[in-house]
């Protein structure tokens, strides 16, 4: 039997299949790195079948939502998410890309008036694969490696 | 069709029935303006024109329209003399000046500025140009010039000269483009090329397009050449500007191999691209390119204030 490495959570989200060494990112989107009362578990690096090399992301006491579920999907599309009800998984899906995505990313474009003034970020899904959005504001384009680094 | 209290921001909002439909009422109101000298439809509306980033002939344009119209104006022609100085934020200058007027002309040099002043404003706001992004009332009277001295868009070959990468004109004016049944020509040196995404989605609207560096040689070919000015100060690098400065010029040599009925435009100012020689010839369009600024700047104003049903 396989050691176990994670603690099982008795209530909460498993964020699976998470491509290796992006587990801080989606701990950082989903801005779990505050304290808010539950256990947070990150295993990183652990062996997949499917993957490789996987993260995977316990949070205890926490039910996503689904904005909050698809905003990972920018950066694991590969990611599943389990909610547990008493060490159980209750439900399970697949991360999307949502046709906007908003408050999360940042414009690339250093003269976009969302850089400069209040507004909440807000982008376009042009394309899911190569993923490409546009920016509400500046209209500019930006690809999968821009988007990785303003997020 | 509906367009009072609407936004005009980008060309992208716009469908081909809304393009048509501005022209349309454009050509209506230039009729009526030369059968009656002045216009009234806007008897008693203020425009107030926000031009954060000075821009003389597009500001002219939208007051001589507005003027034309009946209406009146207010505004600043830069940014220097506002609180914009004191550090008042772009969305609270437009909730002040939104209540002293009914529509409001913003042309400021952060791309999106234009889209966050609508959102902010509860009257209709239109974009006189935002930074490098769009300049939408430049690129309807552009299509309204064409169609005036075509009698068409349809079936046209144009070409479009010069700094592709960074003008902003002519990257609206291609989107707009690619509702019609067009051929483009895109003439430009390597490093001022139509960037690459403005390329893939003319090409997914089915637009055949040529890129090329040879004006000479694609001139014979052409409807229309619009001719646009390398713009230093859109480059971010001055040694990158040197390099590309000066790099065509369209003067009666140049010309001599095209269509005795191609027309050249240009959004002026321009600079050393187009000679002055070829002002007197039977292609210069660039000055009548000018005046169709305000029978299309007076369809818009009066559309969005909702004076002009029954036009």
């Amino acid at each position: 039997m396989a050691e176990l490495k994670v603690t099982a959570i008795r209530e909460g989200t498993v964020i699976d299949h998470i491509p290796a060494g992006k587990g801080l990112k989606v701990i950082e989107i989903l801005r779990l790195n505050r304290p808010n009362g539950g256990v947070l578990l990150l295993a990183s690096n652990v062996h997949s079948g499917k993957l490789g090399r996987k993260d995977i992301v316990k949070i205890e006491g926490k039910f996503l939502s689904e904005e909050e579920v698809n905003k990972i999907a920018l950066i694991a599309p590969t990611a599943t998410v389990n909610i547990v009800r008493d060490y159980k998984v209750a439900e399970k899906f697949k991360v999307e890309i949502p046709d906007e995505i908003t408050g999360i990313l940042r414009c690339a474009n250093p003269n976009c008036v969302s850089n400069h003034e209040y507004t909440v970020s807000k982008f376009y899904v042009v394309s899911r694969e190569p993923l490409k959005v546009r920016c509400h504001y500046c209209e500019r384009t930006m690809e999968e490696e821009e988007i990785l680094r303003n997020l | 069709m509906d367009w009072k209290g609407r936004d005009v921001i980008s060309v992208r909002d716009f469908s081909k029935e809304d393009i048509e439909f501005v022209l349309k009422v454009a050509e209506r109101l230039e009729t009526e303006l030369n059968e009656k000298g002045a216009l009234d439809y806007a008897r008693g509306k203020i425009l107030a024109t926000l031009f954060f980033e000075p821009s003389t002939r597009t500001r002219l344009s939208f007051e001589s329209a507005m003027h034309r119209l009946g209406g009146s104006v207010i505004g600043f022609s830069s940014a220097s003399s506002t609180s914009v100085k004191k550090g008042e934020s772009l969305a609270d200058t437009i909730k002040t000046v939104e209540q002293y007027s009914d529509v409001i002309v913003i042309r400021h040099s952060m791309e999106g500025a234009a889209r966050l002043a609508a959102e902010v404003a509860d009257i209709p706001v239109i974009n006189a140009g935002d930074g490098s992004n769009q300049h939408p009332t430049q690129t309807l009277l552009d299509l309204y010039t064409i169609k005036r001295a075509f009698g068409r868009i349809d079936g046209l070959t144009i070409g479009l000269l010069g700094d592709l990468k960074y003008g902003r004109t002519v990257h609206s004016l291609a989107e707009a483009l690619a509702f019609y049944d067009v051929e483009l020509y895109l003439i430009s040196p390597e490093l001022l090329r139509m960037p690459k995404h403005i390329i893939e989605e003319l090409q997914e609207k089915g637009v055949r397009i040529h890129e090329t560096t040879d004006l000479e040689g694609t001139i014979p070919e052409l409807d229309v050449l619009y001719v646009t000015r390398i713009q230093r100060e859109r480059f971010p690098d001055e040694q990158e500007y040197l390099k590309v400065k000066g790099s065509y010029q369209v003067n009666c040599s140049v010309l001599k191999n095209a269509k005795e009925t191609l027309k050249v435009m240009h959004p002026l100012p321009r600079v050393d691209e187009i000679h002055p020689e070829v002002d007197r010839t039977e292609h210069a369009l660039y000055f009548r390119q000018v005046f169709s600024g305000v029978p299309v700047r007076m369809a818009l104003l009066g559309l969005t204030l909702g004076v002009l049903e029954g036009v």
